[in-house]
């Protein structure tokens, strides 16, 4: 196999005296989709944090694409552009219309022409069934057109890698079939996601595999077949059954 | 046919209940609509008969609402008014921009810049703190003082000078609060783009913190159009100075009720656009309330 797109090693993070991240091991390769499992607590968020360079680091190494880019010589904002990242509440940004929102990046990092970062922007509205929304402001869409928005906006600049932070957990249940789907979709295009989830039936559908944390240390990981139907760790078995039940 | 469930369409198809309901707010509203004119009437009438009613009274009405003097100084008040009025849009546009720089260097992280977050913060501190007589009379004669230059440096410019420096004061301190009331998680999603610090500040947290603060913009934009009469004690013959010129020399005080009524006139569109806005702001963040 080659070199692997990110890859983690002996990562650690605390925040005051509570160690979040205890050392994690982790590869992931281009089009290769991934997700995190776990409960609440676990360090699914902080692991997916510290990739895109929003929480600093104690101690390990995370490499992108080889490269060390936790060392703090690094552009951080370089990185982040190459990264799309998709939040919980869908933080986009209310003062700005749908489109706006869309091609803020790819017009203030990336330097891409008006015309042709909004053409590419609709496309991409296109794509997540919101064309018809491009001229409106956020307030105005729902909980599920909101994320799938967001979800352009981290795709507008065609990052490398797409981090996904538990992106259904702030919708009502009626609204995260809408979301899902879209997420199936581009990992059925060759994205490369990380994703952190509560969809234990929605992880075993997409991932290529899953990684199962507790207690900040990856406790077992494998493709979804096997974690799921039989997973290996005790910890893990008592996690399934109380999601499962 | 149910008395609720009628065809849809204009307002002859509502049910009796809600007619019934809006006869009565109807009735309600304009009930209420006189009162206020009765109230409004009855209040200025028992005013205007009490002030009347002072021994004093036909003394004061001569010396300070007399229609001829009033006439007479005109020309020269509203003249002065002009220079009022050049000043507050060049101190205005200055507070704006002092304001949001010194609220901009306040909210910079990092060891390095502790000597500029400090002197922002004194900088705060004591203008807010001095009052802005004090400061105008410090800027007023003491920037002369310095000799920077040998040529006459007008009232109005020192004046202008001063009216910045407090303002500018008060100001940022706007700007920071809107500032940090702009959520963390919007900082967050614009640097996960890979968006700078600088632009990240530029084309997402000022225009909401902007938003936020533009009541609280206007109303100091209010006390601003007042304060700018303040610049008559620096020697500027403004609408203020006018009027105690012309007071002067006749003996007569009606100078400064002219001049007051032109300061009025001025606040008045002001303060409805400010409470129009302010207005428009709850009702889009309370949509549906009654209350």
């Amino acid at each position: 196999m080659s070199a692997p797109l990110l890859r983690l090693t002996g990562l650690r993070k605390s925040f005051g005296e509570h160690e979040v991240l205890r050392g994690i091991d982790l590869e992931l390769h281009a089009h290769e989709v991934v997700a995190l499992i776990g409960a609440s607590g676990s360090g699914k968020s902080t692991l997916l944090r510290t990739v895109n360079l929003l929480e600093t680091i104690d101690d390990g190494v995370i490499e992108l694409r080889g490269d060390d880019i936790a060392d703090p010589r690094t552009d951080a904002d370089r990185i982040r552009s190459r990264i799309g990242t998709v939040f919980q509440q869908f933080n986009l940004f209310p003062h700005l219309s749908v489109i706006d929102n869309v091609t803020l990046a790819a017009r203030h990092v990336h330097r891409v022409p008006r015309a042709r970062a909004k053409s590419r922007g609709l496309e991409l509205l296109d794509r997540v069934g919101l064309a018809h929304k491009a001229d409106d402001f956020p307030d105005r869409l729902s909980g599920g057109q909101q994320q799938r928005v967001a979800i352009a906006r981290a795709l507008a600049t065609e990052p490398e890698l797409l981090l996904l932070d538990e992106i259904t957990s702030a919708l009502d249940p009626e609204l995260v079939g809408e979301v899902l789907d879209l997420v199936r979709t581009l990992a059925e295009g060759g994205t490369t996601i990380l994703m952190a989830t509560h969809e234990m039936a929605f992880a075993r559908d997409v991932a290529h595999r899953v990684v199962f944390l507790d207690g900040g240390v990856i406790v077992e990981q494998g493709p979804p077949a096997e974690v799921f139907a039989a997973p290996r760790e005790e910890r893990t078995c008592a996690f399934l059954a109380r999601f499962l039940g | 046919m149910s008395r609720l469930l009628r065809e849809p369409g204009g307002p002859a198809d509502l049910s009796e209940v809600e007619l019934g309901r809006r006869a009565y707010r109807r009735g309600r509203q304009q009930r209420s609509v006189l009162v206020a004119a009765l109230s409004t009437v009855a209040f200025a009438v028992v005013m205007w008969i009490t002030l009347a009613n002072t021994p004093g009274w036909p003394r004061v009405q001569e010396t300070f609402f007399s229609w001829e003097h009033a006439v007479r100084a005109f020309p020269a008040v509203a003249e002065g008014f002009l220079l009022n009025l050049r000043v507050l849009a060049i101190a205005s546009v200055l507070v704006l921009i002092v304001g949001l720089a010194i609220a901009l260097l306040r909210t910079l992280r990092g060891p390095v810049f502790f000597p500029i977050r400090f002197l922002a913060a004194a900088y705060t501190d004591v203008f807010r703190g001095v009052p802005l007589i004090l400061v105008l009379y410090l800027v007023g004669f003491g920037i002369p003082g310095l000799r920077i230059t040998d040529d006459f440096i007008p009232g109005e410019v020192l004046g202008t000078a001063a009216l910045v420096l407090t303002y500018s004061a008060y100001v940022s301190e706007v700007f920071r609060a809107g500032i940090e009331a702009v959520h963390p998680s919007q900082r967050l999603a614009a640097r996960a783009m890979g968006l700078s610090h600088a632009k990240t500040l530029r084309l997402v947290v000022i225009p909401q913190a902007v938003r936020k603060v533009t009541p609280a913009l206007m109303n100091d934009f209010v006390a601003l159009q007042k304060d700018v009469g303040l610049i008559s004690v620096l020697g500027a013959v403004d609408a203020v100075r006018s009027a105690q010129i012309a007071t002067a020399a006749s003996f007569n005080f009606t100078p400064y009720v002219v001049a007051g009524v032109l300061f009025v006139l001025l606040a008045i569109p002001t303060v409805r656009l400010t409470d129009w806005y302010t207005a428009r702001v709850r009702r889009r963040e309370q949509m549906g309330a009654v209350v």
